[in-house]
């Protein structure tokens, strides 16, 4: 049984077609790489599951919740998948914690205790317990990376979206972010990463699909996909020939 | 003849300034409230609701304060609705204010990083809950200094309505120059008065404007 189902989705931007009708199932704990050029569609494929772009056709469904063009499913949508982006995108005039804390108040009307004290754990969860308190222009990229992934938690989502999430970071903030996610990986969580960090993908994710023009490729297991790339275009992009 | 002292003047003309002040703060805070509803609905997802907003604040930018008093005053005098002079000049300079402060404040929201929007929609968050917890905050920072600023353009405008013949400063200036044949002293004191009005509010807009420093503070 899938938890997202990804039916032949297109998504135009005018006449410029950038998804060509992708098909990808993911299975509960599964963890899928989405690799490619630039301008290939990952990215935008990534925002049309939580719904931050509508598809033009096709269907998305993730455990059950339709993606649907109205408030009520989008919520219910995105109640399921959290997502992270590459700018971390913190709330500069919330704490930390106040970060962590808002969705949950808001969105799901948890108490202001219980949301205090999932913030705490979520942010020890990453390391950042002791951040607290502090404003996100005090942090490090890579630390407030981790409050994005924290603050995402903190709802329960049954899949993470991960946007290159470490691709604003300097090299040597790269690994503590990483770590975060390997973590909860192994925690069995289902993570869609769109990454350049290909050893990572090769480590740690169960398949890698490789976009090319608007359209799934390649899909495997990293083994096979890395060491033995079928199509051209995969063995220019990994650089082997 | 009656001689006039310049205290008398001066009396005369602050006992007019009550209302010159009230009229702005009736205008600046109805124009806030009335502007605020603009706002919503010129950044609505509604068409419909967009395209009314862009035509009013088009409608009342784009016309002079002094035709939108006119028509409030002598318009609805018309279809034989009486319009006193206080409530004319009260409706129009709150629609008049309302046009700009939701312009200003549309520039502020639309200044927000889009992460932003992003980010509070994926973790579930609705338009109205987006609003009020991640983007008004941040362009409240924004928005104040203009808003202060503008403030000193609402306190003019209500000069405008001593045409229409209701008694705040610049009215009385000219009541009181017809009694005292002192034009240059009275419209002399009127402009200081004005002045000692507008000078703080447009130096707090500056203070305010260096002390909340908020540009390239997104992420």
């Amino acid at each position: 049984m899938s938890l997202i189902e990804i039916t032949e989705v297109r998504k135009s931007y005018g006449t410029n077609e950038v998804l060509k009708g992708i098909n990808l199932d993911v299975a509960p704990g599964e963890v899928i790489a989405i690799i490619g050029k630039s301008g290939s569609g990952k990215s935008t494929l990534l925002r049309c599951i939580n719904g931050l772009e509508t598809i033009t056709q096709g269907a998305i469904s993730v455990a059950g919740a339709q993606l649907l063009d109205d408030e009520v499913h989008l919520k219910a949508l995105r109640l399921k998948v959290g997502m992270i982006f590459q700018q971390f995108n913190l709330f500069p005039h919330l704490t930390v914690g106040g970060n962590v804390i808002l969705s949950q108040t808001v969105v799901k009307k948890t108490a202001k205790a219980e949301a205090d004290a999932m913030a705490r754990k979520m942010l020890d969860r990453v390391g950042l317990g002791h951040k607290f308190d502090a404003y996100p222009d005090e942090l490090s990229g890579g630390q407030q990376q981790r409050v994005a992934i924290a603050r995402a938690l903190a709802m329960q989502p049954i899949a993470l979206l991960c946007d290159e999430i470490t691709s604003a970071l300097d090299p040597e903030l790269v690994s503590e972010v990483l770590a975060v996610v390997r973590e909860l990986a192994a925690e069995g969580m289902t993570l869609l990463m769109v990454t350049h960090e290909m050893k990572f993908a090769r480590d740690v994710c169960s398949r890698v699909v490789f976009m090319h023009e608007g359209r799934v490729h390649e899909i495997g297991p990293p083994q096979e996909v890395f060491s033995s790339p079928k199509t051209p275009e995969l063995q220019q992009f990994l650089g082997v020939h | 003849m009656i001689e006039f002292s310049t205290w008398d003047i001066l009396r005369n003309l602050l006992l007019a300034t009550r209302w010159t002040i009230l009229l702005s703060l009736v205008s600046f805070v109805g124009g806030g409230a009335v502007g605020l509803l603009l706002l919503f609905l010129r950044i609505s997802k509604r068409k419909m609701a967009r395209a009314f907003a862009k035509y009013y604040i088009e409608l009342f930018q784009g016309t002079p304060l002094l035709m939108q008093l006119f028509i409030a005053f002598f318009g609805l005098g018309l279809f034989g609705v009486d319009v006193p002079a206080w409530l004319a000049a009260g409706l129009a300079l709150i629609l008049w204010t309302a046009s700009f402060l939701a312009e200003i404040w549309r520039g502020c929201v639309e200044s927000i990083a889009k992460g932003q929007w992003e980010a509070s929609a994926s973790l579930g968050m609705g338009r109205l809950q987006q609003m009020r917890y991640v983007i008004f905050p941040q362009a409240l920072k924004i928005a104040v200094p203009p808003t202060v600023g503008f403030s000193v353009q609402v306190v003019k405008g209500t000069a405008l309505t001593s045409i229409i013949g209701f008694v705040e400063l610049s009215k009385a200036g000219t009541v009181v120059t017809n009694a005292t044949f002192q034009p240059f002293v009275v419209y002399g004191l009127v402009a200081l008065i004005y002045f000692a009005l507008c000078w703080p509010l447009s130096k707090s807009s500056q203070i305010l404007e260096r002390k909340l420093n908020v540009a390239h503070r997104n992420h």
